[in-house]
């Protein structure tokens, strides 16, 4: 196995009873790379993240974190990872430096050196005045660049986050981005990450789309893109049932009927919209298109997309969970 | 604060070494999980003051309560014995009392295990490169010293219930607290790291906590009682942690041995040693501390 490789993944599969959760994954991620792992809720993406963490053991095949096998010596990865999950494990009672204190002594910071990276890292993340306030009176975001902090603490040589940025505001989301796309340049981290934001893969350099446990697709967004070729054309018409085997006859291609409306990939969008407006007998109410984004790139390979509905009710009921949690607790 | 030796996180991982540097690494886990755990309670000094009530309330309402109808009744507390001595019941059950917050502190504080993992603390300790063992044990060992603390502030109210400590019995009482505690703790530790939800809970308290309370003997002697009864005394490791305080605290206090051994704990008809009961709940503490550690261990 190639030891240049930060994280290298070899026909893993995961089985729960009869459950398939993960079926047959490759992939191999270079160190210094941002990759990010993109499905939807149920895809295989937590249950990989689980094993390359060495929180659970793969049913077969093998993955290498850092260079070292995951089953072979799960203490050794696990001191040379970083680890951001996707619900809060700091502990709320303890200030910022004291949650620090104790991840510097378990993962054996040395002592010398102890203070100044705990100094460093709250740096990093700008939390350097609210250090010593216990973290139940910190905010969402400030919570979650802590732990971010936490998990850079003993320089990894991979972080993992697990949704890093679910049940945030986008614009805390922005801020956590700003700090995670820095990582790779400052620290010479590798980070690995599962999302369901199809705004922040965006920010990966290299992604992989996960369906069924099986990737469908790896590369960069770019590349990813370039899969679906041309423009995305959306149409709406008086009757989608007529229209579209007439929309399929002039774009050469199958429409996807998504949410009332008609998705179709056309070589030339500017071209397609006059030829569709006269040939089509149907009335078509409204058209438009533009250059193909990751939501369609994972449309054409699933056959449906990420709803933020979907992620939008995951999110709530963690919210509403940790509300509920945190009012127990005073 | 101990100082770590080695650098090993950065160096490459050694293949064979790692089994027997794993000992230095998991003591100091051991003692910052610990830390973390007394480091709390002594910040949460509300529930620390609010934990005496309880143990107030037995002693003064409940004890005052039973001491007037007993000595009403003409009845004594361990027979003529007891009451031969001097001894009212508020005495009689001032170590029970102790042996009781020590009990319910330690099952509380091994509890705080499924509050960890439900705010999801126990996920950063769980993925730490230590060993799972030192989870089990800081836990544990954190737990019991709550406990102790819980169960021997008490103290400061023997003057008030007209208790004599001496020196000896203070210092005596120390191990046996601890040995208690300890025990308890590694208990509460072993449910707890089988416990997904705070539901359960519970039912510990209702089905392990208050029965292991009434059978410890801290509120009557356990001699003369009926023989289902006495079985499930004897099967309650709790008695073995009471019988030794009482002996100590009262034996401190003055009270003749030949009245202790009236309300001592027997088994067969032998009057067990202190050293003998202390060693049996050790062996009971050791054995779910060894359970704890195996719960820990298992990865899915």
């Amino acid at each position: 196995m190639n030891d240049q490789l930060a994280i290298s993944v070899r026909d893993l599969a995961k089985s729960f009873g009869p459950v398939e959760a993960v079926r047959g994954i490759d992939l191999e991620v270079r160190p210094g790379e941002i990759f990010g792992f993109l499905g939807p809720n149920g895809a295989g993406k937590s249950t990989t993240i689980n094993i390359l963490c060495t929180l659970m053991r793969a049913t077969s095949g093998t993955a290498c974190v850092a260079g070292i096998d995951v089953d072979h010596d799960p203490a050794a990865v696990r001191s040379r990872i970083g680890l951001v999950f996707q619900d809060p494990s700091l502990d709320q009672q303890l200030t910022a430096r004291e949650n620090l204190e104790f991840h510097a002594f378990v993962y054996d910071v040395p002592a010398s050196i102890r203070k100044q990276r705990i100094a460093e890292v709250l740096e990093m993340v700008e939390l350097t005045d609210r250090a010593d306030s216990v973290v139940m009176t910190y905010s969402g975001g400030m919570r979650r660049r802590l732990e971010i902090a936490r998990g850079m603490l003993h320089t990894p040589d991979v972080l993992f986050l697990d949704e890093p940025t679910i049940g945030l505001d986008p614009q805390t989301r922005r801020h956590i981005w700003g700090y995670l796309g820095e990582l790779p340049k400052r620290a010479g981290v590798t980070i690995f990450m599962t999302t369901h934001y199809m705004d922040e893969a965006e920010y990966c350099d290299r992604i992989a789309i996960i369906d069924h446990g099986r990737i469908q697709a790896i590369g960069t967004p770019d590349e990813l893109k370039k899969m679906v070729g041309g423009d995305v054309v959306s149409i709406t018409t008086s009757d989608n049932v007529a229209a579209l085997p007439q929309i399929e006859a002039i774009a050469g291609s199958t429409p996807i009927a998504d949410n009332g409306t008609l998705r179709v990939e056309v070589p030339d969008g500017a071209g397609f919209v006059p030829r569709l407006v006269r040939e089509t007998t149907v009335e078509v109410t409204s058209v438009a298109f533009r250059r193909p984004s990751l939501d369609d790139v994972f449309l054409k390979l699933t056959g449906r997309a990420i709803r933020e509905e979907e992620a939008g009710s995951t999110d709530m009921m963690r919210m509403m969970g940790r509300a509920w949690m945190g009012r127990g607790r005073r | 604060m101990s100082t770590p030796n080695g650098v090993m996180v950065r160096t490459a991982p050694a293949e064979r070494g790692r089994r027997k540097s794993t000992l230095w690494p998991t003591l100091r886990a051991i003692y910052i999980i610990w830390y973390r755990d007394v480091l709390r309670y002594w910040r949460d000094r509300a529930r620390l003051v609010a934990s005496l009530a309880q143990p107030l309330l037995f002693l003064i309402v409940f004890g005052t309560g039973l001491s007037s109808a007993l000595s009403g009744a003409g009845g004594g507390l361990g027979g003529a014995a007891g009451a031969a001595a001097g001894l009212t019941y508020t005495q009689f059950i001032f170590p029970g009392i102790i042996g009781m917050s020590v009990l319910f502190s330690a099952i509380f504080a091994s509890m705080s295990i499924v509050w960890d993992r439900e705010f999801g603390f126990l996920k950063e300790v769980l993925v730490a490169p230590i060993d799972r063992s030192a989870v089990a044990i800081g836990k544990s060992l954190g737990g019991a010293t709550q406990a102790m603390v819980q169960g021997l502030i008490l103290l400061i109210l023997a003057p008030v219930i007209g208790v004599k400590l001496t020196l000896g019995s203070v210092v005596a009482l120390l191990p046996l607290v601890f040995v208690l505690a300890f025990a308890l703790s590694s208990m509460g530790v072993a449910i707890a790291s089988r416990m997904r939800s705070m539901q359960g809970f519970q039912v510990v308290i209702n089905f392990l906590m208050m029965p292991m309370f009434f059978l410890s003997g801290a509120l009557f002697p356990l001699s003369g009682l009926p023989v289902w009864m006495t079985v499930l005394t004897r099967l309650d490791p709790a008695a073995y942690g009471m019988d030794p305080l009482r002996r100590v605290v009262l034996g401190g206090a003055g009270l003749p041995s030949f009245a202790l051994d009236r309300m001592g704990l027997t088994l067969f008809d032998t009057v067990l040693p202190i050293v003998v009961e202390a060693a049996i709940l050790l062996g009971f503490g050791i054995v779910m501390l060894a359970i704890a550690v195996r719960n820990f261990r298992v990865r899915d």
